[in-house]
């Protein structure tokens, strides 16, 4: 057992290292990120230049096979260039669900000619990608999506609506799972294609969230046309190829992006506790809390070198990953509630020159709602942790044997 | 990086699951628990004994098996899951991690290979009533060779050969190491939650008894043994949290109500998949503490303060949940849900209760950082 580098892993970190000294900034602070400073447009075209030469350098798919532009190395490698990648301010985001999720599920399941045309173009960054499952009536249980997909000749005319789509407004491509055959048990017919996000047809509008931010947007499908080539596996089986992209989602969304315990025990140090034993850091109360968060922060970072470890003897990630989002949404809740409470009055106060942190603790509370529902709410990630992981069995369903057209859909 | 068990440590663990499998389980822990006048099953400590457990840690020049602190703790963590009920951890992670700590030369070659063959058993007295000990509230006292004062509760001191004893010397604290087996010591044995496992109170009136490690060192010493220890505890703790979801699992797959199997209501799962966090969670603390303890890395003190906060909450967690999801039949005498929420709370406050831990952990970090 240890944390020690191998000879090989040193070698590759301080290569990583030097790759991100030239290309990018060090951080000032766990929290700066250069979305912050940087306009829109700006922070594109930034993220562009850094993902080329990410790829150039050889640090974009570091886990990929070789024929589509990658390494071929162990994940292990992957988790050491975050590790380091994580100390800059790099703008690597964008690309994150299109790398992560979107085109390892075209690897899986296209044809070599459309393999060709779309993956060294995610990998540069030339090409962004975006995930088109969820929808207004198929949020928890997207098996019951319903936007639906009709064979005409060599194409597809699609019609419908989905939800919650990340970065759908700068995106090229995207992968969409579509109901084919509506005569069948809802998970049988589903398939998933290619979609081109700048063809006829497609509408993106975004959506405001409660946080007031709008990184989400709904999308609107009007007789778009996608050719036969551009789907992912047989049709009726995309409910298959979803388990693969879905799979990758758990990895890609486990990290946290608030203000964690560190910062917290630092803020702790400069402002007044509630029961006047000078600052809020002598307060045995909140001390007690700090500890729960230290073990659960170090117990998620932990809890990934296990994976990691597992992974880099060959093993594939398994749903005990999805412990992390468990943890950190809870988490990023339960620190910005708790700095903002100690604020006392003035916690109500989010002006950027005026609140801790620039506001981050103001933005985990806001955020951190809509992070224990996304990628699976803290609800399903429990089911899936019972089922699959402990084994325990399937509720009983009220869908099998019944074709989707037949099922009660309620509000 | 390689943060695992090695295929040997985990063939050991393999190994000792079997045996314990065998040789323990409920049905042993539960002589002890029927029958007050005994404090430990002398069988299972002498088959222990036999496969060098007592020793595994400690050097072969004294009678051990030379093994590392991983081998400790994968066996710890098996002992955990079966109950065991012997006094394995105040021997092995206090009473021998002290002597090898701050004993001299002449301190190890006496004990160490007597606790190495299952001969002598230790216990680690620091306690003296309500409340956490601090420097100041240790009132026994050791002076010219002798010892007096009384330690209550002191786990396995019932039936320990000899104990570690934090005591006053002088214008500091010691620790001293005392036989029981004298005139100067009277035990008083004393009814607890965890009856599986033995306690007492000592009380010395002018015992022999002598340092171990330098005078005035103690308050230091025991919390050097206690970092080391509850690495330990944590394994024990997780192996017991680790039989409590397994229960409460084969329980929830079997157990039918509104003719379905109870594991299939998301009440359920949701609780198991909360056990399930939470031990994850704790095992990969337990793993860096195991680490730090092997490698005697500065993070020790960091380390087993995290170690050990989240094994007592996965615990606790797990045992109460257990017994939940066994409904009335959890609350009953013969199903072996209480034994672990007994020992559960054994564990969780022998060397520190889960709040000392926290606030350890949270002083370890503000030292850290300001170094």
């Amino acid at each position: 057992m240890d944390f020690n580098d191998t000879p090989e892993e040193a070698k590759f970190r301080a290569e990583a290292r030097a790759f991100l000294e030239a290309s990018c900034k060090p951080k000032a602070a766990e929290n700066d990120r250069m979305s912050r400073s940087l306009k829109p447009g700006e922070y594109m075209k930034a993220a562009k230049i850094y993902q080329r030469k990410k790829a150039e350098a050889g640090f974009a798919g570091i886990t990929w096979a070789k024929e589509h532009g990658g390494r071929a190395l162990p994940p292990i490698y992957a988790v050491i260039f975050n590790q380091e990648e994580a100390k800059f301010d790099a703008p690597f985001g964008v690309f994150a669900i299109g790398l992560g999720m979107c085109v390892p599920t075209v690897i899986a399941f296209a044809s070599d000619e459309i393999k060709q045309r779309y993956v060294a173009k995610s990998l540069t960054g030339e090409e962004i990608w975006c995930q088109l499952f969820s929808e207004p009536g198929a949020g928890s249980d997207v098996a019951a999506s319903k936007t639906k997909a009709v064979r005409e000749g060599d194409e597809w005319v699609v019609n419908g609506q989905k939800v919650w789509t990340t970065g759908a407004h700068f995106s090229d491509f995207g992968i969409l799972l579509a109901r084919t055959n509506p005569e069948v048990e809802k998970h049988k017919g589903l398939t998933m294609f290619i979609i081109d996000m700048k063809a006829k047809g497609v509408d993106v509008r975004p959506i405001h969230q409660m946080s007031g931010g709008r990184d989400f947007n709904e999308v609107y499908f009007t007789d778009v046309r996608i050719p036969d080539t551009h789907r992912l596996g047989e049709p009726g089986m995309g409910w298959n190829v979803a388990l693969v992209t879905l799979m990758n989602e758990r990895l890609a969304v486990g990290g946290s992006a608030g203000p964690d315990y560190k910062e917290i025990f630092e803020f702790a140090r400069t402002i007044s506790s509630p029961t006047g034993e000078g600052r809020l850091i002598k307060n045995d109360a909140f001390r007690q809390k700090l500890a729960d968060w230290i073990v659960r922060a170090e117990g998620y970072k932990l809890a990934k070198f296990r994976t990691m470890t597992a992974l880099s003897k060959g093993q594939t990630p398994g749903p005990e990953s999805s412990i992390g989002k468990v943890i950190n949404a809870n988490q990023m809740m339960d620190i910005g509630n708790s700095a903002i409470e100690a604020l006392d009055h003035f916690g109500i106060v989010t002006e950027s020159d005026l609140a801790p942190l620039e506001g981050a603790f103001h933005q985990s509370y806001m955020f951190a709602p809509g992070l224990r529902i996304a990628g699976g709410t803290d609800e399903i990630l429990r089911n899936i942790i019972a089922e699959r992981v402990l084994g325990l069995p399937q509720d009983q369903r009220t869908d099998k044997g019944v074709a989707f057209k037949d099922l009660p859909t309620g509000r | 990086m390689n943060f695992d068990f090695s295929d040997d440590q985990k063939s050991l663990k393999d190994q000792a699951r079997k045996f314990l499998t065998e040789k323990a389980g409920a049905k042993v822990t539960r002589r002890v628990l029927d029958d007050a006048s005994i404090s430990y099953d002398e069988n299972l400590w002498r088959a222990v004994a036999d496969l060098g457990w007592l020793g595994a840690a400690i050097p072969e020049e004294h009678g051990g098996l030379g093994l590392g602190r991983l081998e400790l703790c994968v066996l710890a963590e098996e002992i955990g899951r079966a109950a065991a009920p012997i006094p394995f951890s105040s021997t092995v992670y206090f009473f021998a991690e002290a002597l090898m700590l701050a004993g001299n030369q002449a301190q190890k070659a006496a004990l160490l290979p007597k606790v190495a063959a299952g001969e002598t058993i230790g216990c680690f007295a620091v306690s003296e009533g309500p409340g956490a000990p601090s420097p100041s509230s240790i009132q026994a006292k050791f002076e010219n060779g002798a010892l007096s004062g009384a330690k209550i509760p002191v786990t396995d001191g019932d039936c320990a050969h000899h104990a570690v004893v934090l005591a006053k010397d002088g214008a500091g604290l010691s620790l001293v190491l005392v036989d029981l087996n004298q005139k100067g010591v009277v035990r008083t044995t004393l009814k607890t939650l965890d009856p599986t496992r033995g306690h007492a109170k000592l009380e010395f009136k002018g015992a022999a008894a002598e340092r171990l490690g330098a005078a005035g060192q103690g308050w230091e010493l025991a919390e050097a043994v206690l970092d080391r220890a509850a690495v330990l505890l944590a394994f024990e703790q997780l192996g017991g949290s680790q039989a409590c979801i397994d229960m409460a699992l084969d329980y929830a797959k079997s157990r039918y109500a509104f003719s379905r199997p109870i594991g299939s209501f998301q009440a359920i799962k949701h609780k198991l998949a909360d056990m399930y966090v939470a031990i994850e969670v704790a095992r990969s603390n337990a793993y860096f503490g195991a680490w730090a303890l092997q490698t005697e890395a500065g993070e020790l003190p960091f380390a087993a303060a995290a170690a050990r906060a989240a094994a007592s909450d996965a615990f606790h967690l797990a045992a109460k949940e257990n017994i939940q999801v066994h409904g009335g039949m959890g609350f009953t005498w013969e199903v072996d849900a209480h034994l672990f929420f007994r020992r559960a709370k054994l564990l969780a406050v022998q060397a520190g209760a889960p709040a000392v831990w926290k606030e350890k952990l949270v002083k370890r970090l503000e030292q850290r950082n300001a170094a």
